[in-house]
Protein backbone atom coordinates (compact mmCIF):
# COMPACT_ATOMS: atom_id res chain seq x y z
CA UNK A 1 0.00 0.00 0.00
CA UNK A 2 3.01 2.16 0.04
CA UNK A 3 2.91 2.75 -3.66
CA UNK A 4 -0.25 4.61 -5.25
CA UNK A 5 -2.42 2.45 -7.43
CA UNK A 6 -2.83 3.50 -10.95
CA UNK A 7 -5.43 0.62 -12.60
CA UNK A 8 -8.63 -0.11 -10.76
CA UNK A 9 -8.72 -3.43 -8.75
CA UNK A 10 -8.89 -6.14 -10.58
CA UNK A 11 -12.86 -7.02 -9.59
CA UNK A 12 -13.58 -3.46 -10.69
CA UNK A 13 -11.73 -4.17 -14.17
CA UNK A 14 -13.60 -7.60 -14.36
CA UNK A 15 -16.66 -5.66 -13.95
CA UNK A 16 -16.09 -3.61 -16.44
CA UNK A 17 -15.25 -5.72 -19.14
CA UNK A 18 -18.21 -7.36 -18.25
CA UNK A 19 -21.02 -5.21 -18.76
CA UNK A 20 -18.87 -3.36 -21.58
CA UNK A 21 -20.20 -6.08 -23.98
CA UNK A 22 -23.59 -6.73 -22.09
CA UNK A 23 -24.30 -2.93 -21.69
CA UNK A 24 -23.73 -2.74 -25.78
CA UNK A 25 -25.75 -5.99 -26.77
CA UNK A 26 -28.40 -4.22 -24.83
CA UNK A 27 -28.49 -1.34 -26.39
CA UNK A 28 -28.07 -2.87 -30.42
CA UNK A 29 -30.85 -5.37 -29.02
CA UNK A 30 -33.04 -2.28 -27.68
CA UNK A 31 -33.20 -0.19 -30.75
CA UNK A 32 -33.77 -3.54 -32.88
CA UNK A 33 -36.47 -5.12 -31.62
CA UNK A 34 -38.84 -1.76 -31.55
CA UNK A 35 -38.38 -1.91 -35.11
CA UNK A 36 -38.20 -5.81 -35.98
CA UNK A 37 -41.09 -8.07 -36.62
CA UNK A 38 -39.64 -11.31 -37.21
CA UNK A 39 -37.24 -11.73 -34.18
CA UNK A 40 -39.13 -9.01 -32.32
CA UNK A 41 -40.05 -11.72 -29.73
CA UNK A 42 -36.62 -13.68 -29.59
CA UNK A 43 -35.11 -9.65 -28.54
CA UNK A 44 -37.29 -9.17 -26.17
CA UNK A 45 -36.76 -12.40 -24.85
CA UNK A 46 -33.35 -11.31 -24.36
CA UNK A 47 -33.66 -7.75 -23.38
CA UNK A 48 -35.27 -8.59 -19.93
CA UNK A 49 -32.71 -11.14 -18.46
CA UNK A 50 -30.01 -9.03 -19.32
CA UNK A 51 -31.56 -5.74 -18.35
CA UNK A 52 -31.72 -7.45 -15.18
CA UNK A 53 -28.02 -8.97 -14.72
CA UNK A 54 -27.01 -5.46 -15.86
CA UNK A 55 -29.32 -3.76 -13.10
CA UNK A 56 -27.55 -6.45 -10.97
CA UNK A 57 -24.10 -5.85 -12.28
CA UNK A 58 -24.36 -2.15 -11.73
CA UNK A 59 -25.46 -2.52 -8.09
CA UNK A 60 -22.62 -4.32 -7.15
CA UNK A 61 -20.06 -2.29 -9.09
CA UNK A 62 -21.52 0.84 -7.63
CA UNK A 63 -20.72 -0.58 -4.14
CA UNK A 64 -17.02 -2.00 -5.15
CA UNK A 65 -16.35 1.96 -5.91
CA UNK A 66 -17.36 2.86 -3.11
CA UNK A 67 -15.01 0.48 -0.99
CA UNK A 68 -12.71 0.56 -3.65
CA UNK A 69 -12.22 4.51 -5.19
CA UNK A 70 -10.88 4.77 -8.81
CA UNK A 71 -6.79 5.69 -8.91
CA UNK A 72 -5.98 9.05 -10.13
CA UNK A 73 -6.82 10.21 -13.74
CA UNK A 74 -3.50 11.22 -15.52
CA UNK A 75 -1.89 14.61 -14.78
CA UNK A 76 -3.19 15.50 -18.26
CA UNK A 77 -6.11 16.17 -17.06
CA UNK A 78 -7.15 19.47 -15.81
CA UNK A 79 -9.21 19.78 -12.91
CA UNK A 80 -12.42 20.74 -14.99
CA UNK A 81 -11.60 17.31 -17.07
CA UNK A 82 -11.68 15.22 -14.16
CA UNK A 83 -14.85 16.59 -13.02
CA UNK A 84 -16.36 16.29 -16.07
CA UNK A 85 -14.89 12.04 -16.36
CA UNK A 86 -16.82 11.46 -13.11
CA UNK A 87 -19.38 13.20 -13.71
CA UNK A 88 -20.09 11.01 -16.82
CA UNK A 89 -18.98 8.76 -15.41
CA UNK A 90 -21.72 8.46 -12.10
CA UNK A 91 -24.38 9.57 -14.95
CA UNK A 92 -23.62 5.71 -16.76
CA UNK A 93 -24.11 4.17 -13.32
CA UNK A 94 -27.10 6.31 -12.83
CA UNK A 95 -28.63 5.22 -16.11
CA UNK A 96 -27.61 1.74 -15.58
CA UNK A 97 -29.25 1.10 -12.50
CA UNK A 98 -32.36 3.43 -13.94
CA UNK A 99 -32.75 1.86 -17.29
CA UNK A 100 -33.58 -1.62 -16.24
CA UNK A 101 -35.73 -0.15 -13.35
CA UNK A 102 -37.43 1.89 -15.47
CA UNK A 103 -38.25 -1.42 -17.84
CA UNK A 104 -39.19 -3.03 -14.78
CA UNK A 105 -41.58 -0.68 -13.74
CA UNK A 106 -43.12 -0.23 -16.94
CA UNK A 107 -43.90 -3.64 -17.61
CA UNK A 108 -45.27 -3.77 -14.20
CA UNK A 109 -47.52 -1.02 -14.64
CA UNK A 110 -48.60 -2.58 -18.24
CA UNK A 111 -49.49 -5.64 -16.12
CA UNK A 112 -46.77 -7.92 -18.42
CA UNK A 113 -45.37 -10.85 -15.96
CA UNK A 114 -41.68 -10.47 -16.14
CA UNK A 115 -40.66 -13.14 -17.51
CA UNK A 116 -36.69 -13.82 -16.90
CA UNK A 117 -36.76 -17.51 -18.55
CA UNK A 118 -39.18 -20.04 -18.83
CA UNK A 119 -41.03 -19.68 -15.28
CA UNK A 120 -38.75 -17.84 -13.50
CA UNK A 121 -40.30 -14.09 -13.10
CA UNK A 122 -40.16 -11.10 -11.43
CA UNK A 123 -42.81 -9.80 -8.97
CA UNK A 124 -44.58 -5.78 -10.44
CA UNK A 125 -43.16 -3.42 -8.77
CA UNK A 126 -45.57 -0.83 -9.77
CA UNK A 127 -49.76 -0.12 -10.11
CA UNK A 128 -51.44 -1.72 -12.97
CA UNK A 129 -51.84 2.08 -14.45
CA UNK A 130 -51.96 2.47 -18.07
CA UNK A 131 -50.97 6.01 -18.20
CA UNK A 132 -48.02 5.37 -15.90
CA UNK A 133 -46.71 2.77 -18.02
CA UNK A 134 -46.97 4.98 -21.39
CA UNK A 135 -45.00 7.91 -19.34
CA UNK A 136 -42.53 4.85 -18.32
CA UNK A 137 -42.49 3.69 -22.06
CA UNK A 138 -41.21 7.20 -23.58
CA UNK A 139 -38.74 7.35 -20.75
CA UNK A 140 -37.15 4.00 -21.02
CA UNK A 141 -36.74 5.09 -24.83
CA UNK A 142 -35.65 8.50 -23.53
CA UNK A 143 -33.21 7.15 -21.77
CA UNK A 144 -31.52 4.46 -23.89
CA UNK A 145 -30.83 7.24 -26.20
CA UNK A 146 -28.97 9.13 -23.77
CA UNK A 147 -26.81 6.34 -22.59
CA UNK A 148 -26.06 5.80 -26.23
CA UNK A 149 -24.57 9.50 -26.31
CA UNK A 150 -22.79 8.58 -22.81
CA UNK A 151 -21.75 5.10 -24.30
CA UNK A 152 -19.98 7.32 -27.73
CA UNK A 153 -19.06 10.17 -25.41
CA UNK A 154 -16.60 7.55 -23.17
CA UNK A 155 -15.89 5.51 -25.89
CA UNK A 156 -14.57 9.20 -28.00
CA UNK A 157 -12.67 10.35 -24.68
CA UNK A 158 -11.15 7.37 -23.99
CA UNK A 159 -9.62 6.93 -27.70
CA UNK A 160 -8.74 10.38 -27.87
CA UNK A 161 -6.40 10.72 -24.30
CA UNK A 162 -5.18 7.31 -25.83
CA UNK A 163 -4.17 8.11 -29.44
CA UNK A 164 -3.79 11.87 -29.84
CA UNK A 165 -3.32 12.68 -25.68
CA UNK A 166 -1.42 9.45 -25.48
CA UNK A 167 -1.84 9.48 -21.30
CA UNK A 168 -2.42 5.94 -21.37
CA UNK A 169 -5.42 6.36 -19.36
CA UNK A 170 -6.71 2.75 -21.00
CA UNK A 171 -4.31 1.47 -18.44
CA UNK A 172 -6.71 2.30 -15.57
CA UNK A 173 -8.57 -0.22 -17.05
CA UNK A 174 -6.18 -2.53 -18.85
CA UNK A 175 -7.83 -6.34 -18.20
CA UNK A 176 -4.32 -7.21 -17.08
CA UNK A 177 -2.16 -6.15 -14.32
CA UNK A 178 0.31 -3.30 -14.50
CA UNK A 179 2.84 -3.80 -12.47
CA UNK A 180 4.05 -1.53 -9.80
CA UNK A 181 7.53 -0.59 -10.84
CA UNK A 182 5.92 0.22 -14.74
CA UNK A 183 4.86 3.61 -12.65
CA UNK A 184 8.86 4.43 -12.27
CA UNK A 185 9.78 3.34 -16.17
CA UNK A 186 11.48 6.03 -17.20
CA UNK A 187 9.21 8.54 -19.24
CA UNK A 188 9.65 9.64 -22.85
CA UNK A 189 12.36 6.78 -23.83
CA UNK A 190 11.55 6.10 -27.52
CA UNK A 191 9.24 8.38 -28.26
CA UNK A 192 10.10 9.33 -31.47
CA UNK A 193 7.63 9.14 -34.18
CA UNK A 194 4.32 8.49 -33.16
CA UNK A 195 4.81 5.68 -30.31
CA UNK A 196 2.23 3.32 -32.08
CA UNK A 197 1.42 0.30 -30.02
CA UNK A 198 2.20 0.60 -26.48
CA UNK A 199 -0.31 2.40 -25.18
CA UNK A 200 -2.35 -0.10 -23.23
CA UNK A 201 0.74 -1.54 -21.88
CA UNK A 202 -0.19 -4.62 -24.55
CA UNK B 1 9.08 -1.71 -21.32
CA UNK B 2 6.48 0.65 -21.98
CA UNK B 3 6.62 4.60 -21.32
CA UNK B 4 2.63 4.57 -21.42
CA UNK B 5 3.07 5.80 -17.69
CA UNK B 6 4.59 8.70 -18.43
CA UNK B 7 4.18 11.71 -16.88
CA UNK B 8 5.76 13.85 -18.91
CA UNK B 9 4.56 15.23 -21.89
CA UNK B 10 4.77 13.26 -25.53
CA UNK B 11 6.46 14.28 -28.25
CA UNK B 12 4.60 16.39 -30.25
CA UNK B 13 2.53 13.98 -33.17
CA UNK B 14 3.25 14.96 -36.39
CA UNK B 15 0.42 17.13 -38.36
CA UNK B 16 -0.22 13.85 -40.78
CA UNK B 17 0.03 11.39 -37.13
CA UNK B 18 -2.84 14.16 -35.51
CA UNK B 19 -4.98 13.81 -38.55
CA UNK B 20 -4.82 9.95 -39.11
CA UNK B 21 -5.01 9.03 -35.49
CA UNK B 22 -8.28 11.63 -35.55
CA UNK B 23 -9.27 9.63 -38.25
CA UNK B 24 -9.34 6.43 -36.89
CA UNK B 25 -11.82 7.49 -33.97
CA UNK B 26 -13.62 9.36 -35.97
CA UNK B 27 -14.20 5.89 -37.78
CA UNK B 28 -14.80 4.01 -34.63
CA UNK B 29 -17.30 6.14 -33.33
CA UNK B 30 -18.98 6.71 -36.81
CA UNK B 31 -18.77 2.46 -37.34
CA UNK B 32 -20.37 2.44 -33.73
CA UNK B 33 -23.17 5.08 -34.78
CA UNK B 34 -24.08 3.48 -37.93
CA UNK B 35 -24.15 0.19 -36.78
CA UNK B 36 -27.05 1.00 -33.99
CA UNK B 37 -29.10 3.33 -37.30
CA UNK B 38 -28.68 0.34 -39.13
CA UNK B 39 -30.15 -2.25 -36.01
CA UNK B 40 -32.94 0.65 -35.15
CA UNK B 41 -33.87 0.73 -38.99
CA UNK B 42 -33.03 4.18 -39.87
CA UNK B 43 -30.98 3.02 -42.89
CA UNK B 44 -33.59 0.94 -44.15
CA UNK B 45 -37.33 2.96 -43.68
CA UNK B 46 -38.51 0.85 -46.18
CA UNK B 47 -38.89 -2.40 -43.78
CA UNK B 48 -41.68 -2.91 -42.32
CA UNK B 49 -42.13 -2.24 -38.48
CA UNK B 50 -44.28 -2.50 -35.84
CA UNK B 51 -45.19 1.16 -35.89
CA UNK B 52 -45.83 0.95 -39.49
CA UNK B 53 -48.16 -1.81 -39.41
CA UNK B 54 -50.54 -0.02 -36.98
CA UNK B 55 -49.84 3.07 -39.04
CA UNK B 56 -51.83 0.98 -41.85
CA UNK B 57 -54.62 -0.14 -39.67
CA UNK B 58 -54.95 3.78 -38.51
CA UNK B 59 -54.89 4.24 -42.72
CA UNK B 60 -57.73 1.67 -42.98
CA UNK B 61 -59.93 2.35 -39.87
CA UNK B 62 -58.61 5.88 -38.93
CA UNK B 63 -57.85 7.21 -35.26
CA UNK B 64 -59.63 6.23 -32.49
CA UNK B 65 -58.35 7.39 -29.58
CA UNK B 66 -57.65 5.19 -26.67
CA UNK B 67 -58.97 2.04 -28.82
CA UNK B 68 -57.14 -0.96 -29.95
CA UNK B 69 -55.75 -0.43 -33.66
CA UNK B 70 -57.46 -3.95 -34.19
CA UNK B 71 -60.46 -5.31 -32.74
CA UNK B 72 -61.31 -1.91 -31.54
CA UNK B 73 -65.22 -2.93 -30.61
CA UNK B 74 -65.63 -5.18 -27.84
CA UNK B 75 -66.77 -5.82 -24.28
CA UNK B 76 -65.04 -7.37 -21.53
CA UNK B 77 -65.76 -10.65 -19.89
CA UNK B 78 -64.30 -12.94 -16.55
CA UNK B 79 -64.61 -16.54 -15.59
CA UNK B 80 -62.91 -19.21 -14.46
CA UNK B 81 -60.81 -22.30 -16.42
CA UNK B 82 -61.22 -25.79 -14.83
CA UNK B 83 -58.62 -28.00 -15.89
CA UNK B 84 -59.32 -31.70 -15.88
CA UNK B 85 -55.23 -32.66 -16.01
CA UNK B 86 -55.59 -34.16 -19.82
CA UNK B 87 -53.06 -31.72 -21.25
CA UNK B 88 -50.67 -32.06 -18.66
CA UNK B 89 -49.76 -35.17 -20.58
CA UNK B 90 -48.47 -32.17 -23.40
CA UNK B 91 -47.38 -29.69 -21.28
CA UNK B 92 -45.93 -29.38 -17.96
CA UNK B 93 -47.89 -25.60 -17.44
CA UNK B 94 -49.24 -25.30 -14.01
CA UNK B 95 -52.85 -24.34 -15.94
CA UNK B 96 -53.10 -27.74 -16.98
CA UNK B 97 -52.72 -29.74 -13.58
CA UNK B 98 -56.30 -30.15 -12.13
CA UNK B 99 -57.89 -27.52 -10.42
CA UNK B 100 -59.22 -24.13 -11.59
CA UNK B 101 -57.53 -20.82 -12.98
CA UNK B 102 -59.23 -17.43 -12.77
CA UNK B 103 -59.19 -15.79 -16.34
CA UNK B 104 -60.05 -12.11 -17.69
CA UNK B 105 -61.34 -11.80 -21.70
CA UNK B 106 -62.44 -9.76 -24.01
CA UNK B 107 -64.63 -10.80 -26.82
CA UNK B 108 -64.34 -8.40 -30.39
CA UNK B 109 -64.93 -7.95 -33.54
CA UNK B 110 -61.84 -7.50 -35.92
CA UNK B 111 -61.39 -4.21 -37.54
CA UNK B 112 -60.30 -0.90 -36.22
CA UNK B 113 -63.11 1.04 -35.63
CA UNK B 114 -64.43 1.02 -32.35
CA UNK B 115 -68.31 1.84 -33.28
CA UNK B 116 -68.83 0.11 -36.60
CA UNK B 117 -71.80 -2.21 -37.07
CA UNK B 118 -72.21 -6.02 -35.72
CA UNK B 119 -72.09 -7.77 -39.31
CA UNK B 120 -72.34 -11.63 -38.90
CA UNK B 121 -69.22 -12.34 -41.05
CA UNK B 122 -67.31 -9.98 -39.17
CA UNK B 123 -64.49 -11.77 -37.30
CA UNK B 124 -65.19 -12.41 -33.87
CA UNK B 125 -62.16 -12.32 -30.91
CA UNK B 126 -61.68 -13.93 -27.47
CA UNK B 127 -58.63 -13.10 -25.90
CA UNK B 128 -58.11 -14.09 -22.59
CA UNK B 129 -55.91 -14.06 -19.75
CA UNK B 130 -55.40 -16.97 -17.40
CA UNK B 131 -54.02 -15.81 -14.42
CA UNK B 132 -51.60 -18.99 -13.03
CA UNK B 133 -49.89 -19.47 -9.68
CA UNK B 134 -47.61 -17.26 -8.61
CA UNK B 135 -48.15 -14.57 -10.67
CA UNK B 136 -47.46 -16.71 -14.12
CA UNK B 137 -49.43 -15.92 -17.31
CA UNK B 138 -51.04 -17.39 -19.98
CA UNK B 139 -52.52 -14.82 -22.91
CA UNK B 140 -54.14 -15.82 -25.64
CA UNK B 141 -56.19 -14.08 -28.79
CA UNK B 142 -58.70 -16.61 -30.72
CA UNK B 143 -60.46 -15.51 -33.79
CA UNK B 144 -63.75 -17.34 -34.86
CA UNK B 145 -62.52 -18.90 -38.25
CA UNK B 146 -60.65 -22.18 -38.97
CA UNK B 147 -58.18 -21.17 -40.11
CA UNK B 148 -55.94 -17.92 -40.49
CA UNK B 149 -56.02 -15.09 -43.96
CA UNK B 150 -52.78 -14.96 -44.77
CA UNK B 151 -49.20 -17.24 -43.44
CA UNK B 152 -46.58 -14.01 -43.36
CA UNK B 153 -46.60 -10.50 -41.71
CA UNK B 154 -45.96 -8.95 -45.24
CA UNK B 155 -48.82 -10.98 -46.36
CA UNK B 156 -50.91 -9.34 -43.98
CA UNK B 157 -49.63 -5.88 -44.54
CA UNK B 158 -50.55 -6.20 -48.46
CA UNK B 159 -54.27 -7.44 -47.43
CA UNK B 160 -54.41 -4.09 -45.02
CA UNK B 161 -53.08 -1.95 -47.97
CA UNK B 162 -56.03 -3.29 -50.46
CA UNK B 163 -58.46 -2.57 -47.34
CA UNK B 164 -57.54 1.24 -47.73
CA UNK B 165 -60.90 2.79 -48.06
CA UNK B 166 -60.71 4.65 -51.65
CA UNK B 167 -60.65 8.65 -50.84
CA UNK B 168 -63.48 8.59 -53.71
CA UNK B 169 -65.91 6.31 -52.06
CA UNK B 170 -64.70 5.92 -48.56
CA UNK B 171 -64.95 2.10 -48.83
CA UNK B 172 -62.19 -0.18 -49.96
CA UNK B 173 -62.08 -0.79 -53.88
CA UNK B 174 -63.54 -4.31 -54.09
CA UNK B 175 -60.26 -4.49 -57.51
CA UNK B 176 -57.53 -4.17 -54.69
CA UNK B 177 -58.70 -7.14 -52.49
CA UNK B 178 -59.03 -9.06 -56.11
CA UNK B 179 -55.53 -8.12 -57.06
CA UNK B 180 -53.95 -9.12 -53.29
CA UNK B 181 -56.16 -12.57 -53.52
CA UNK B 182 -54.91 -13.47 -57.21
CA UNK B 183 -51.45 -12.69 -56.21
CA UNK B 184 -51.69 -15.13 -52.93
CA UNK B 185 -53.08 -18.31 -53.90
CA UNK B 186 -52.74 -19.27 -49.87
CA UNK B 187 -55.22 -16.44 -48.80
CA UNK B 188 -57.36 -17.42 -51.67
CA UNK B 189 -57.78 -21.47 -50.03
CA UNK B 190 -58.00 -19.65 -46.58
CA UNK B 191 -60.93 -17.42 -48.11
CA UNK B 192 -62.48 -21.03 -49.40
CA UNK B 193 -61.81 -22.42 -46.29
CA UNK B 194 -63.60 -20.26 -44.28
CA UNK B 195 -66.56 -19.68 -46.19
CA UNK B 196 -67.14 -23.31 -46.16
CA UNK B 197 -67.35 -22.84 -42.14
CA UNK B 198 -70.38 -20.24 -41.60
CA UNK B 199 -70.41 -18.48 -39.19
CA UNK B 200 -72.44 -18.92 -35.86
CA UNK B 201 -75.18 -16.96 -34.89
CA UNK B 202 -73.31 -14.91 -31.57
CA UNK B 203 -70.79 -14.85 -29.77
CA UNK B 204 -71.51 -17.61 -27.29
CA UNK B 205 -72.10 -20.68 -29.88
CA UNK B 206 -68.98 -19.57 -31.60
CA UNK B 207 -65.64 -21.79 -31.76
CA UNK B 208 -62.40 -20.06 -31.42
CA UNK B 209 -59.14 -20.76 -32.62
CA UNK B 210 -55.71 -19.88 -32.32
CA UNK B 211 -54.81 -20.19 -35.89
CA UNK B 212 -51.16 -19.88 -34.91
CA UNK B 213 -49.48 -23.62 -33.61
CA UNK B 214 -47.66 -23.54 -30.66
CA UNK B 215 -45.06 -26.03 -29.07
CA UNK B 216 -46.38 -27.96 -25.61
CA UNK B 217 -43.17 -28.91 -23.50
CA UNK B 218 -43.70 -31.98 -20.69
CA UNK B 219 -40.92 -31.88 -17.50
CA UNK B 220 -38.98 -34.39 -19.70
CA UNK B 221 -38.29 -31.93 -22.37
CA UNK B 222 -41.04 -33.88 -24.91
CA UNK B 223 -42.42 -31.10 -27.23
CA UNK B 224 -45.64 -31.48 -29.39
CA UNK B 225 -47.11 -29.10 -31.60
CA UNK B 226 -50.23 -28.16 -30.76
CA UNK B 227 -52.98 -25.62 -31.93
CA UNK B 228 -55.96 -24.41 -29.63
CA UNK B 229 -59.76 -24.45 -30.04
CA UNK B 230 -62.58 -23.05 -27.19
CA UNK B 231 -65.69 -25.56 -28.76
CA UNK B 232 -68.65 -23.98 -26.83
CA UNK B 233 -71.55 -25.73 -25.31
CA UNK B 234 -74.43 -24.10 -27.02
CA UNK B 235 -75.04 -25.46 -30.00
CA UNK B 236 -74.48 -24.27 -33.20
CA UNK B 237 -76.63 -22.13 -35.13
CA UNK B 238 -75.86 -20.36 -38.40
CA UNK B 239 -76.17 -16.80 -38.76
CA UNK B 240 -79.33 -15.65 -40.83
CA UNK B 241 -78.88 -16.10 -44.07
CA UNK B 242 -78.13 -13.96 -46.61
CA UNK B 243 -75.62 -12.69 -44.29
CA UNK B 244 -77.39 -9.34 -43.56
CA UNK B 245 -77.37 -7.28 -40.21
CA UNK B 246 -80.31 -6.41 -38.32
CA UNK B 247 -81.17 -3.02 -37.50
CA UNK B 248 -79.25 -2.79 -34.00
CA UNK B 249 -75.84 -2.05 -34.91
CA UNK B 250 -74.50 -3.94 -31.58
CA UNK B 251 -76.71 -6.65 -31.85
CA UNK B 252 -74.19 -9.56 -31.86
CA UNK B 253 -72.99 -7.92 -28.84
CA UNK B 254 -76.18 -7.48 -27.25
CA UNK B 255 -77.05 -11.01 -27.72
CA UNK B 256 -73.63 -11.94 -25.78
CA UNK B 257 -74.63 -9.82 -22.90
CA UNK B 258 -78.46 -10.97 -22.47
CA UNK B 259 -77.15 -14.95 -22.90
CA UNK B 260 -74.16 -14.04 -19.99
CA UNK B 261 -77.35 -12.69 -18.18
CA UNK B 262 -78.86 -15.50 -17.83
CA UNK B 263 -76.19 -18.06 -16.58
CA UNK B 264 -72.37 -18.74 -17.44
CA UNK B 265 -71.51 -19.51 -20.77
CA UNK B 266 -69.02 -22.36 -21.39
CA UNK B 267 -66.22 -24.09 -24.00
CA UNK B 268 -64.19 -27.05 -24.02
CA UNK B 269 -60.65 -25.93 -24.50
CA UNK B 270 -59.37 -28.54 -26.66
CA UNK B 271 -55.81 -29.27 -27.69
CA UNK B 272 -55.42 -30.18 -31.15
CA UNK B 273 -52.18 -32.48 -31.55
CA UNK B 274 -50.09 -31.77 -34.22
CA UNK B 275 -48.54 -35.41 -36.19
CA UNK B 276 -44.97 -34.71 -38.29
CA UNK B 277 -45.39 -33.05 -41.35
CA UNK B 278 -48.37 -31.10 -40.12
CA UNK B 279 -47.48 -27.08 -40.88
CA UNK B 280 -46.46 -25.43 -37.81
CA UNK B 281 -45.35 -22.39 -39.68
CA UNK B 282 -48.73 -21.70 -41.76
CA UNK B 283 -51.68 -20.43 -40.31
CA UNK B 284 -53.79 -20.72 -43.37
CA UNK B 285 -53.75 -24.93 -43.70
CA UNK B 286 -55.67 -26.80 -41.53
CA UNK B 287 -54.63 -30.17 -39.66
CA UNK B 288 -56.55 -33.08 -41.35
CA UNK B 289 -59.58 -33.61 -39.11
CA UNK B 290 -58.54 -37.11 -37.60
CA UNK B 291 -56.03 -35.36 -35.39
CA UNK B 292 -56.45 -36.33 -31.86
CA UNK B 293 -58.15 -33.47 -30.26
CA UNK B 294 -57.58 -33.23 -25.98
CA UNK B 295 -60.13 -31.90 -24.22
CA UNK B 296 -58.31 -30.08 -21.49
CA UNK B 297 -60.96 -28.90 -19.32
CA UNK B 298 -63.90 -26.20 -19.30
CA UNK B 299 -63.60 -22.46 -19.48
CA UNK B 300 -66.02 -20.49 -18.13
CA UNK B 301 -67.54 -16.67 -18.52
CA UNK B 302 -70.00 -15.63 -16.04
CA UNK B 303 -69.45 -11.77 -15.48
CA UNK B 304 -69.68 -9.38 -18.64
CA UNK B 305 -68.66 -5.51 -18.31
CA UNK B 306 -68.22 -2.33 -21.18
CA UNK B 307 -64.70 -1.61 -21.48
CA UNK B 308 -65.02 1.24 -18.88
CA UNK B 309 -65.23 -0.88 -15.83
CA UNK B 310 -64.09 -4.05 -17.14
CA UNK B 311 -60.14 -4.85 -16.30
CA UNK B 312 -59.85 -6.21 -19.90
CA UNK B 313 -59.84 -3.08 -21.44
CA UNK B 314 -55.79 -2.77 -19.96
CA UNK B 315 -55.17 -5.71 -21.34
CA UNK B 316 -52.64 -6.59 -24.44
CA UNK B 317 -54.10 -10.28 -24.99
CA UNK B 318 -50.52 -10.95 -26.96
CA UNK B 319 -50.64 -14.79 -27.43
CA UNK B 320 -46.89 -14.98 -27.06
CA UNK B 321 -47.51 -14.17 -23.12
CA UNK B 322 -46.91 -17.69 -22.52
CA UNK B 323 -46.01 -19.53 -19.23
CA UNK B 324 -43.54 -22.64 -19.02
CA UNK B 325 -44.95 -25.64 -20.99
CA UNK B 326 -45.80 -23.34 -23.63
CA UNK B 327 -43.25 -22.29 -26.22
CA UNK B 328 -44.01 -20.39 -29.61
CA UNK B 329 -44.03 -22.23 -32.80
CA UNK B 330 -42.33 -21.58 -36.39
CA UNK B 331 -44.91 -19.67 -37.37
CA UNK B 332 -44.15 -16.20 -38.40
CA UNK B 333 -47.01 -14.33 -37.42
CA UNK B 334 -46.69 -14.86 -33.66
CA UNK B 335 -43.67 -12.79 -33.21
CA UNK B 336 -45.45 -10.04 -35.62
CA UNK B 337 -48.55 -10.31 -33.61
CA UNK B 338 -46.49 -9.93 -30.31
CA UNK B 339 -44.73 -6.93 -31.81
CA UNK B 340 -48.04 -5.60 -33.00
CA UNK B 341 -49.93 -6.01 -30.34
CA UNK B 342 -47.46 -4.39 -28.30
CA UNK B 343 -47.25 -1.01 -30.16
CA UNK B 344 -51.13 -0.46 -30.55
CA UNK B 345 -51.23 -1.05 -26.62
CA UNK B 346 -48.29 1.42 -25.72
CA UNK B 347 -49.95 3.69 -28.52
CA UNK B 348 -53.57 3.41 -27.12
CA UNK B 349 -51.82 3.26 -23.36
CA UNK B 350 -51.01 6.85 -23.75
CA UNK B 351 -54.32 8.35 -25.31
CA UNK B 352 -57.45 9.45 -23.30
CA UNK B 353 -60.31 7.43 -24.59
CA UNK B 354 -63.89 8.08 -25.04
CA UNK B 355 -66.84 5.94 -24.42
CA UNK B 356 -66.72 2.50 -25.97
CA UNK B 357 -69.43 1.64 -28.65
CA UNK B 358 -71.21 -0.99 -26.71
CA UNK B 359 -73.42 1.23 -23.91
CA UNK B 360 -72.43 0.34 -20.38
CA UNK B 361 -75.94 0.10 -19.95
CA UNK B 362 -76.59 -3.17 -21.54
CA UNK B 363 -73.96 -5.01 -20.20
CA UNK B 364 -74.74 -3.45 -16.78
CA UNK B 365 -78.25 -4.93 -16.91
Amino acid sequence: MTTERRQFTAFSRLLHWLMAPMVLSMLCIGVAMVVSVANYHRLVSMHRPLGIAILILVVIRYVNRKLHPPPPFPPTMSVQERRAATASEMMLYGLLFALPVVGWGMLSAAGYPIVLYSSLHLPSILPYNLMLYALLRKAHTFLAYLLFLMFIAHVGAILFHTLIVRDGILLRMAPRNIRAQEKDSPSGAGGKSGETSDETGG
Amino acid sequence: MTNAHAEAPRPALSKVGTLARCAVIGGVLVAITGSFAYLGGWLTPKDLTPAEFADEFERVAGVHAGFRRNHAKGVGVSGFFDSNGAGARLSKATVFHVGRVPVTGRFSLAGGQPSMADAPETIRGLGLKFSLPDGEQWRTAMNSIPVFLVNTPAAFYERLVALEPDPATGKPDPAKMKAFLASHPEAMRAMQIISSHPPASGFANSTYSSLNAFFFVTTDGVSTPVRLQLVPLDAFEPAATPLSAPENKNYLFDALIGRMHQGPVLWHLILVVGQPGDPTNDATVPWPESRERVDAGTLTLSVVETEETSVAQDINFDPLVLPAGIVPSDDPLLSARSAVYSQSFTRRAGETKKPSAVPSAEAGK
